[in-house]
């Protein structure tokens, strides 16, 4: 009873007999695993900048691709895997600092803007969608071939981080003591940096360049906020990104005036200040001090 | 940019003032070094500051935040200007002012990239309600030379001239505030206050920044001429001057480029400061040899 009234309102049976809805829930899940799995170690690293960069980079390989008549997905994974060794010689101790963060990300953007002159350019019309697509995602466009690329690599991304997930932790709180234990701090770091570039390039094609540091970010920030515990936090973050994913995508179903990453990204930010108010409101009750 | 080939057909000759003389032929010209040069004395100024502060993602972030504004201005017909500085400054408060987590890790960065991800969403919301042409997009996002008026160059104008003036007045205990935070706090200078006014400085200046780069590109004024400075000397005064002076030149030397060559004034901008930015690291490791 309860379950045929849900499918009513949500029109779930509907919805998936659509190819391109199919194919958006299907690549939308893979790629949200990958983002959450990612994102927790983000926030807990502090390294939402770097990810910005490679998120921000896709933009120059996506365009360049376009630019030069190749795969876009080429563009992407080339453009993200450069910057991600380019981030990690630069950087000292593993972790970039933001000067040499912004230093070469404003540069590779700026190398994105004379592709997309060199792309419209190349077009009778002066066409900028192929831009506007790259930027904001189009993740009701995916093709069947799309989306067993957003599968392949939203397994390898998952199980990489699941398999790491623990000397990275280790690493990710107290460098020192895991490096004298033996942990590979330096390589894990890259390690984890090339998952990252990998999950930005993916989900660039369904969220576009800008909007997937919703994806990265904001699930880890509201998991770290509702639990303390490594674990518990990192599944949660994974749950609430592809929670919040199916939520965006029914949404924009229903109303077609709303692009589907700006509703997946309305939806994560909405999951985050849920958790703020939470996080606080549980401990005005334990401790009995004033809310907020 | 494809206009100002197709119209002015500029020709480069090994003539130089004739050549600097046809650069200032036409009044977009004019404005786009106005504004270039005001823009240009406010970013190097700021962002020498925000270097220190490590806020560079919060700039970037102030800068993307003018993107929905300006797209929300056009959606409910007001001007794109108004948008991009009443956003900047909005965000520069909501990152300010969200309460630090208590205990544990810094939690700003994460805050900062929500932030980011949902102001551009929202932009690209406004847009697509607009359901005006894309191209608009991108000159939000990426700037150019055509669009800068006799009005945006004195707004950007009044906007030098508070950023500065602020800069001024605050520019002494906030470098204590940045270098000390805690000795600052027992003297009494109000820490919190001052980062909260200098990041509203920081929306200002990027909405400023992006009438010629873009909300993209604004880091190439903010960050680069300001990181060339700082690994030359360390010295405020000194440092502070190399800044300014540097964005300054690397701004006229990207505007005359993408007046001459067929490539647009952002990817100038952002290679030029970039490579000075390289030359000057690498000058630096050379002499410690």
């Amino acid at each position: 009873m309860c379950e045929s009234v849900l499918a009513d309102v949500f029109a779930v049976g509907d919805m998936l007999s659509q190819p391109f809805m199919r194919n958006a829930f299907v690549a939308g899940t893979a790629i949200a695993l990958a983002s959450g799995l990612v994102g927790y170690f983000l926030v807990l690293r502090s390294q939402v900048f770097s990810a910005d960069a490679l998120s921000h980079v896709t933009f120059t390989g996506a365009l360049a691709a376009l630019a030069f008549g190749v795969d876009v997905r080429v563009g992407l994974f080339a453009s993200v895997i450069a910057v991600a060794v380019l981030l990690s010689v630069l950087a000292r101790e593993g972790r970039a600092d933001d000067v040499v963060v912004g230093s070469v990300f404003v540069w590779i953007l700026g190398l994105g803007v004379l592709f997309l002159s060199l792309f419209t350019a190349s077009r009778a019309a002066s066409n900028s969608a192929g831009g506007v697509a790259a930027l904001f995602g189009s993740i009701f466009g995916l093709d069947d071939s799309a989306v067993l690329t957003a599968l392949v690599v939203g397994a390898i991304v998952s199980a990489a981080m699941l398999t790491m997930a623990r000397p990275l932790l280790f690493a990710s709180l107290d460098e020192g003591v895991a490096l004298a234990q033996g942990v590979r701090v330096r390589a894990i770091s890259v390690a984890f940096l090339l998952a990252v570039g990998l999950t930005a390039a993916e989900a660039a094609q369904a969220v576009g360049a800008l909007l997937l540091l919703g994806l990265l970010a904001t699930p880890g920030a509201a998991a770290l906020r509702l639990t303390s515990r490594p674990f518990r936090a990192f599944l949660l973050s994974a749950a609430l990104a592809v929670g919040c994913t199916w939520l965006g995508l029914i949404a924009s179903y229903h109303v077609p005036k709303l692009p589907p990453s700006f509703s997946i990204v309305a939806a994560l930010t909405a999951a985050y200040v849920g958790a703020v108010v939470v996080d606080h409101l549980r401990r005005s009750w334990r401790f009995g001090r004033p809310a907020l | 940019m494809e206009l100002a080939t197709a119209v002015v057909d500029p020709h480069l000759g090994w003539n130089l003032l004739d050549d600097v003389r046809q650069l200032f032929d036409f009044p977009f010209m004019v404005n786009a070094f106005r504004a270039g040069t005001l823009v240009a004395v406010t970013a190097g100024l700021i962002g020498w500051f925000m270097i220190l502060r490590k806020q560079t993602f919060a700039g970037h972030t102030l800068a993307l935040i003018g993107f929905p504004g300006a797209a929300g201005a056009v959606l409910i017909g007001v001007s794109a200007q108004l948008g991009f500085f009443a956003f900047c400054a909005a965000g520069a408060l909501v990152i300010g002012l969200v309460p630090a987590r208590p205990g544990g890790f810094s939690e700003q960065p994460a805050v900062i990239g929500t932030v980011q991800a949902f102001a551009l969403a929202s932009g690209f919301l406004f847009v697509s309600l607009y359901g005006g042409n894309l191209n608009g997009v991108n000159a939000l996002l990426f700037g150019g030379l055509l669009g800068v008026t006799d009005g945006d160059v004195a707004l950007v104008a009044a906007i030098a001239v508070v950023a500065v003036g602020t800069m001024c007045l605050i520019g002494r205990p906030l470098l204590f505030a940045t270098i000390d935070p805690d000795v600052a706090n027992t003297r009494g200078v109000p820490v919190r206050g001052l980062s909260l006014v200098y990041l509203v400085l920081i929306g200002l200046t990027a909405a400023a920044c992006t009438q010629i780069t873009g909300a993209l590109l604004v880091l190439a004024l903010l960050v680069l001429p300001a990181a060339t400075a700082q690994t030359l000397t360390l010295r405020p005064a000194a440092g502070l001057l190399l800044s300014v002076g540097g964005a300054v030149v690397v701004t006229w030397l990207a505007l005359a480029a993408s007046y001459y060559l067929p490539y647009p004034v952002g990817f100038w901008l952002t290679s030029i400061a970039f490579a000075v930015y390289l030359v000057s690291r690498a000058g630096v490791r050379v002499r410690a040899r």
